[in-house]
């Protein structure tokens, strides 16, 4: 190695996902890739979590890996046993129910979670310092507990029914599972309202007390309007990430499509439709999460511009 | 420190000794000055010298540490709550240098907000003023255009429109024209040479110098957070006392 090359490697250090990316390089060569590089950070910096990268490209490596294990599963089908489609098949309707399941528990937690998480957000942002203090602890306690515990929480702690007024109110299993996928997803979209917030410039805040308006009517009429548009790709982002998440709930005993994937395996009974069975689900997945995923990027490119 | 007379027996607005600091920095240290009713006063100075932050001083925007303002029949520096703040600022406008309109409203919109929501007029009457206001800076066919489709002169006049749909007693002016090009920094002029010619009471802080010689009734001067030396354009500008200001004056003109 040169003395320059020794220099270089004094220089060089491997950056976090997190950090941000210097503004300038001595290498003129990487100049195209960390401006793209240091759009994807910022991407991920907003939504607070790994983005989805997906491309048709993963599509197709996801077909073929499918593919690849119904191969491997023909294969392996013994005479007078039925072949690999012919039982994916048989199985589908089963499947669908699981992944309908799935999405039933993804949207709800979602609503449930967006609808308080607004309010936690708002609450982040109050000027009283007591209800200021107690939204973040409350966020930043969820959003940084991992979510297979909070789940496990949520199963053990809730009660498996209620007594109102004398009548007994069952909590289904998959209803306590939903609210605690909710919670992590409640502290994501608080901290998704008080980034957006904080992102429009004081000036606009400036300009509103310039004009009379009180700060309730600041915040409803002119901050949280132009928060929107802000908040739609990160906030479609997390549903992405908790639609995929959603199979966790497999763990504690809910009969979604993982749940209902490992049942249909064991009755038949053949190692060789591991593969293909699973390459199954992620399709489904991907085929749900894909669209999100490209719909997000396009907001984003297209607010970008707006902004 | 000079200070002039007031023109008028009743002045508008009336600034006494005041100062105020951010931190540790202090920003303003001792200014006074008065604004008769109708009157024009531009306020000059190198960056730093505090006229912005006098100028947000006057309509409640930020605090003050010491001395009294008073405009209209308002002690600002008495102002507490957030009732008696609104109650200021229907009476003092202020239109900023960054034009600062709602992104997300159009522009007849931006205007007639604050009246409907603030003032709680009828939406109606509201909008035949809009309309008026917004012909009135010579932006009709602007009315349902978005602020990013307007260029940075279009805007402060929209701006300027947003203000006066307030019906304000006294019109502040903070550098309006300083993100401007050229060309456009006229067409905001005339619109403000227009206000002050129909009486409406106006404190300017500028860099345009010949702006401030034709229009305004007296020019203050201020460096380092107090007024150097103050009086007629005419004196200010051709016959200044002080060497500061000489020496600022070389600088620009």
């Amino acid at each position: 190695m040169s003395a320059g090359g020794s220099d270089h490697a004094i220089r060089t250090r491997t950056l976090r996902w997190n950090e941000p990316l210097p503004q300038t390089t001595d290498l003129p060569v990487l100049l195209p890739a960390a401006s793209h590089l240091a759009h994807a950070a910022a991407i991920e910096r907003t939504a607070g979590a790994f983005t989805l990268r997906l491309r048709p490209a993963h599509g197709v490596a996801l077909a073929v890996l499918f593919l690849i294990g119904c191969g491997w599963a023909e294969a392996q089908v013994q005479p007078g046993q039925p072949s690999i489609v012919e039982t994916l098949w048989k199985w589908t309707p089963v499947l669908l129910r699981g992944f309908l399941f799935n999405l039933l528990i993804s949207a709800v937690a979602m609503a449930a979670g967006t609808i308080v998480g607004l309010f936690l957000g708002f609450a982040q942002i109050s000027l009283l310092p007591p209800v200021r203090k107690g939204a973040w602890l409350t966020t930043h306690f969820f959003r940084n507990a991992p979510w297979l515990v909070l789940l496990f929480y949520c199963m053990f702690l809730l009660p498996f029914q209620v007594r109102i007024f004398g009548v007994t109110i069952p909590i289904p299993d998959w209803l306590k599972a939903t609210l605690g996928l909710a919670l992590p997803v409640m502290a994501n979209v608080s901290e998704i309202v008080r980034g957006a917030v904080q992102s429009i410039p004081t000036t606009q805040w400036e300009s509103a007390a310039s004009l009379a308006f009180n700060r309730r009517q600041t915040l409803w009429m002119i901050i949280f309007p132009q928060c929107i548009k802000r908040m739609l790709p990160p906030w479609m982002n997390l549903y992405a990430i908790l639609t995929m998440s959603t199979v966790l709930v497999s763990i504690v005993g809910v009969n979604e499509m993982m749940s209902l994937t490992r049942q249909a395996l064991s009755a038949e009974n053949r190692p060789g439709l591991l593969l293909a069975f699973y390459s199954y689900v992620l399709f489904w997945f991907f085929l749900y999460c894909y669209p999100i995923a490209r719909w997000t990027v396009r907001l984003e490119a297209r607010y970008a511009v707006n902004d | 420190m000079s200070e002039l007379p007031a023109a008028s027996s009743d002045p508008i607005v009336d600034i006494h000794d005041v100062y105020q600091s951010f931190g540790k920095v202090e920003v303003l240290k001792g200014i006074s000055l008065s604004v008769p009713k109708g009157g024009v006063v531009c306020i000059i100075g190198p960056s730093g010298s505090g006229k912005s932050t006098l100028l947000r001083c006057i309509n409640g925007l930020v605090p003050i540490d010491r001395g009294s303002i008073r405009v209209a029949k308002f002690d600002v520096h008495k102002l507490l709550t957030d009732q008696e703040k609104i109650a200021l600022r229907k009476e003092v406008s202020i239109v900023f240098q960054q034009y600062n309109l709602f992104p997300h409203k159009t522009a007849i919109e931006n205007v007639m907000m604050a009246p409907i929501h603030v003032l709680r007029e009828n939406k109606d009457e509201v909008r035949v003023r809009a309309v008026a206001l917004l012909k009135k800076v010579g932006l009709s066919e602007k009315a349902d255009v978005y602020p990013g489709e307007l260029s940075g002169g279009q805007q402060q006049r929209v701006a300027i429109a947003r203000s006066l749909a307030m019906r304000p007693e006294v019109m502040l002016f903070d550098e309006v024209t300083a993100a401007l090009d050229p060309e456009t920094v006229k067409e905001v002029l005339n619109t403000i040479r227009a206000l002050a010619q129909e009486g409406m009471t106006c404190m300017l802080v500028t860099h345009e110098m010949r702006f401030a010689r034709e229009l305004a009734d007296t020019v203050y001067f201020t460096d380092g957070g107090v007024i150097v030396e103050s009086g007629p354009p005419a004196d200010l500008f051709d016959r200044p006392v002080k060497e500061r200001t000489r020496a600022f004056l070389s600088q620009i003109l």
